[in-house]
């Protein structure tokens, strides 16, 4: 047969040790990446005249990403690769990529997703003013645009994201006030063992944390979100959080990062037609997936954080792994020792990942406390009270449902970013399971398209 | 009253059913209304949101503007205000044949109170500046309008259990039979329910329970290819729908108050009655983005930010059944609206209560009896 034509979604960590692990075995895979030059999100590369070192720009992950970039290097030349291009439908056994004006669709006998992941939010009253960002956009502000977000920063949420963007902006010079942390000091302690999976990535956890309080950085566990304060002329200025102890406390600041650890972009996976399950761990839908990526639907394989939030570096293990199931599937040869290396390397990351969700929860407590005020939906402007009736008053008990009746999810982002918390305060008002509330179904396209948009044949 | 026995059974919840349910109870019936899912989840709730009669066939006019009259009414009958925009019903066309279709309409449907105005190409520039030059003449109906079809239905269904109607959602019926001077309907989870008359308003799956009574009505199940844009400032107005000569190209659009507006047009996909499952081919969606900015130059401004398709039952002849059956007493039908059925919802509800509670209606719609089906197959044979 001719050579199986695989294209892989995604130029990170995941994607890009797939495509070099398919070059290596002789094929030739079409690479499509939303972004400007490869690394994804944690490798993030900055623009080419930019001149910071490695070392200022990745800190403690100087090392990967200097590899990481470099394996994408030696691939220019045996591989497709389309930057600035964003794969915005699946229909039919083709990816439907648009860049430039122009639309086209591609068909392939092996996709494999490595969409990666956006941060996970929990609304918190006030979020919706100017100078309220992600932890990832506060990144991308710093790696990809030199700048930060503000000139008096403040961190709230969970995760290790926090504490990793924290310490990039203190190391770039940018004025930190605060890193205010949901998660109970305690659940980090008791995640421990988990954690020891990984003592390396641990020490550098604990290195980062006393760097930041070096650097004079107030770091507070145990806190509970109340509000951003703000205008909606002047945007933000300040925080107010009740500590560990229940005294409230506010901070004086002109933006706000905020995350609750990663979840995995999905859509592109839900428009394949894969199949999904609720994950009670972590409180969300997520694509069904067995061994080595393998989706319900044959010749779709997903990797990285876009499967199921693992980090960068087992990101890079399930890129490889995804590439092996995809020769295997074609009867193409495998090393097999390497397969099993890969797949236990694969288990050690998932027992750390289970730490991780341990020390680092996701506050769905905080969706009960949320005031009525508070948007929930920042796309449509939809606040928590009028969610809260659409359940009591228009009995809807169902995330679609909701969605029918008041748009929340309905915008721009499709949920992306309001949805879990959309469910967890769906599931409250009705008195339900998470689980039963569902998941928002999604529909093209994964990012909004330019109705200039011309279609070109392949 | 028995939870399980009612003067009126429906099947089906979406907009006819529920609208039959709550002019029913009006009436002074009792009513079971049944729906598989959620009140008004499928073709009811995905379709484009028109309330235009322009361009509908003269002899549905009649029915169209007894439902106009509920809409006219909608926030006092049913509660609930669902976006009604009276922004009139703007056609537009594109070469002199257009032009000669809209002319014939308007003489057609002159006693209709539509008030059409026909525009010349100079006119209708003039008037809606946002138009591309391609265009050539218009056709604009001053009263029509649109409205939100994700929120229509599940209100009028509220409405109708307000008003007493048994509004029973998440209820599977595996089985409709005549049992006696009765109608027995059994739902998946074994619950049964009685009553002298069953009304059949089961859209694109009326043909599965008509058929069980022996009569078939030549129908398939098609997709609508919807798309939205981010909002943007207001400056539309009417609904506007674009004449063109090959179906694909056909485009409509509207713009809801707060911003999006709301396309569709480009054709449609076959719908999975099975799995109820539809979805939107990316072609079709290209079909539009291509040809919308034809009928308005600056869409090209624009970007789409979500697609949907759901489930219509269309019928060959494109008319839909309603009517009593014809050989079951005590049994009647409403479905098959062929993607034009929201705007009707209301009034078929009123009008099926009509006849239901007075054995004829004031309106006519002889013309959408079911025993046309068997007349054109014993003339075929």
């Amino acid at each position: 047969m001719a050579q199986p034509r695989v294209i892989v979604i995604g130029a990170g960590p995941s994607g890009v040790r797939c495509a070099e692990t398919l070059v290596a075995a002789g094929l030739r895979p079409i690479v499509v990446d939303e972004n400007r030059r490869d690394g994804g999100q944690i490798y993030r590369r900055q623009p080419e005249n930019f001149t910071r070192p490695y070392t200022k720009l990745y800190g403690t992950e100087a090392e990967k990403a200097q590899a990481l970039h470099g394996s994408f290097e030696a691939l220019r030349g045996k591989i497709d690769y389309l930057p600035e291009t964003l794969a915005w439908n699946i229909a039919e056994g083709k990816v439907h990529v648009t860049s430039n004006g122009r639309t086209k669709a591609l068909s392939y006998d092996a996709l494999v997703i490595c969409s990666g992941a956006t941060d996970r939010l929990m609304p918190v009253k006030g979020w919706h003013y100017a100078g309220t960002y992600s932890l990832g956009a506060s990144q991308i502000a710093l790696k990809a645009q030199a700048c930060a977000i503000g000139s008096q920063v403040v961190f709230m949420g969970s995760g290790p994201l926090l504490y990793l963007v924290a310490s990039q902006y203190v190391k770039a010079g940018a004025n930190v006030v605060a890193v205010l942390d949901t998660s109970p000091f305690m659940r980090r302690v008791a995640a421990l063992p988990k954690l020891l999976a990984r003592p390396d990535v641990l020490r550098n956890g604990f290195a980062l944390v006393s760097s930041l309080k070096r650097a004079g950085v107030q770091v507070l566990t145990g806190i509970t979100p109340l509000e951003i304060k703000g205008s909606p002329d002047a945007g933000v200025h300040g925080v107010v959080i009740r500590d560990s102890r229940g005294n409230e406390r506010s901070f004086d600041c002109d933006a706000v990062a905020m995350g609750y650890h990663l979840r995995p972009e999905t859509q592109l996976a839900d428009l394949a037609r894969c199949a999904f399950r609720f994950d009670h761990e972590t409180r969300q839908w997520l694509p069904e997936t067995g061994e080595d990526g393998r989706t319900s639907v044959p010749g779709v394989y997903l990797a990285g954080d876009g499967m199921k939030v693992l980090g960068a570096d087992a990101a890079e293990i399930g890129g490889r792994l995804a590439a092996m199931a995809v020769l295997k599937d074609f009867k193409l040869p495998v090393a097999e020792d390497e397969l099993q290396t890969l797949r236990k390397e694969q288990a050690r990351m998932d027992r750390f990942r289970q730490g991780l969700v341990q020390a680092f929860p996701w506050p769905a407590q905080q969706a009960a406390q949320l005031p009525d005020e508070a948007i929930v939906c920042r796309c449509e402007a939809i606040t928590v009270g009028e969610l809260r009736r659409t359940v009591h008053e228009k009995g809807a008990q169902e995330a679609n449902r909701a969605k029918a009746l008041c748009r929340v999810g309905m915008g721009r982002c499709q949920g992306r970013y309001c949805g879990h918390a959309g469910a967890e305060i769906i599931a409250q008002a009705a008195g339900v399971q998470l689980e039963q509330v569902g998941r928002l179904r999604g529909q093209a396209p994964v990012k909004p398209l330019s109705m200039a948009v011309r279609e070109e044949v392949e | 009253m028995s939870g399980q026995r009612a003067d009126v059974i429906i099947v089906g919840g979406g907009i006819m059913g529920a609208a039959s349910a709550f002019f029913l109870r009006k009436r002074g019936m009792s009513v079971i209304l049944l729906e598989r899912g959620l009140v008004g989840q499928q073709a009811s709730g995905v379709n484009f949101g028109n309330t235009r009669r322009m361009g509908r066939p003269v002899d549905q006019l009649p029915l169209s503007n007894r439902a106009r009259e509920t809409w006219l009414k909608f926030n006092e009958l049913f509660g609930e205000d669902v976006e009604l925009l009276l922004n009139g019903h703007l056609r537009v066309g594109f070469t002199p044949a257009h032009e000669e279709r809209m002319v014939k309409y308007t003489e057609d449907a002159k006693d209709f109170g539509l008030d059409m105005q026909m525009l010349s190409a100079k006119a209708l520039h003039e008037r809606f500046p946002y138009l591309g030059p391609e265009l050539t003449a218009g056709c604009y109906a001053p009263h029509d309008g649109h409205a939100n079809p994700r929120l229509a239905a599940p209100a009028i269904g509220r409405a109708a259990a307000r008003a007493g109607a048994q509004v029973l959602e998440n209820t599977d019926i595996v089985g409709v039979e005549k049992d006696g001077d009765e109608f027995r309907v059994t739902a998946a989870d074994g619950r049964v329910f009685r009553a002298p008359v069953a009304l059949i308003t089961a859209g694109a799956w009326g043909n599965r329970i008509s058929s069980s009574f022996g009569e078939p009505v030549p129908m398939i199940a098609k997709a609508p290819q919807m798309c939205v844009t981010e909002p943007v400032p207001y400056a539309i107005g009417p609904t506007v729908g674009a004449i063109a000569d090959v179906f694909e190209q056909v485009v409509f659009f509207r713009q809801v108050a707060r911003g999006n507006i709301v396309i569709g047009g480009g054709g449609h996909e076959l719908a999975d009655l099975e799995n109820r499952r539809a979805y939107v081919n990316p072609s079709r969606t290209l079909y539009k983005l291509k040809n919308a900015p034809r009928v308005v130059p600056a869409f090209n401004h624009l970007s789409i930010i979500r697609v949907w398709s759901g489930i219509e039952g269309y019928m060959a002849d494109s008319h839909p059944v309603m009517g009593a059956s014809a050989s079951v007493p005590g049994l009647y039908y409403a479905f098959g609206f062929s993607g034009e059925g929201f705007q009707l919802g209301p009034g078929v509800g009123d009008v099926m209560a009509e006849l239901i509670h007075t054995g004829s209606t004031s309106t006519p719609i002889g013309h959408y009896h079911i025993s046309r089906f068997a007349k054109q197959a014993a003339q075929a044979a």
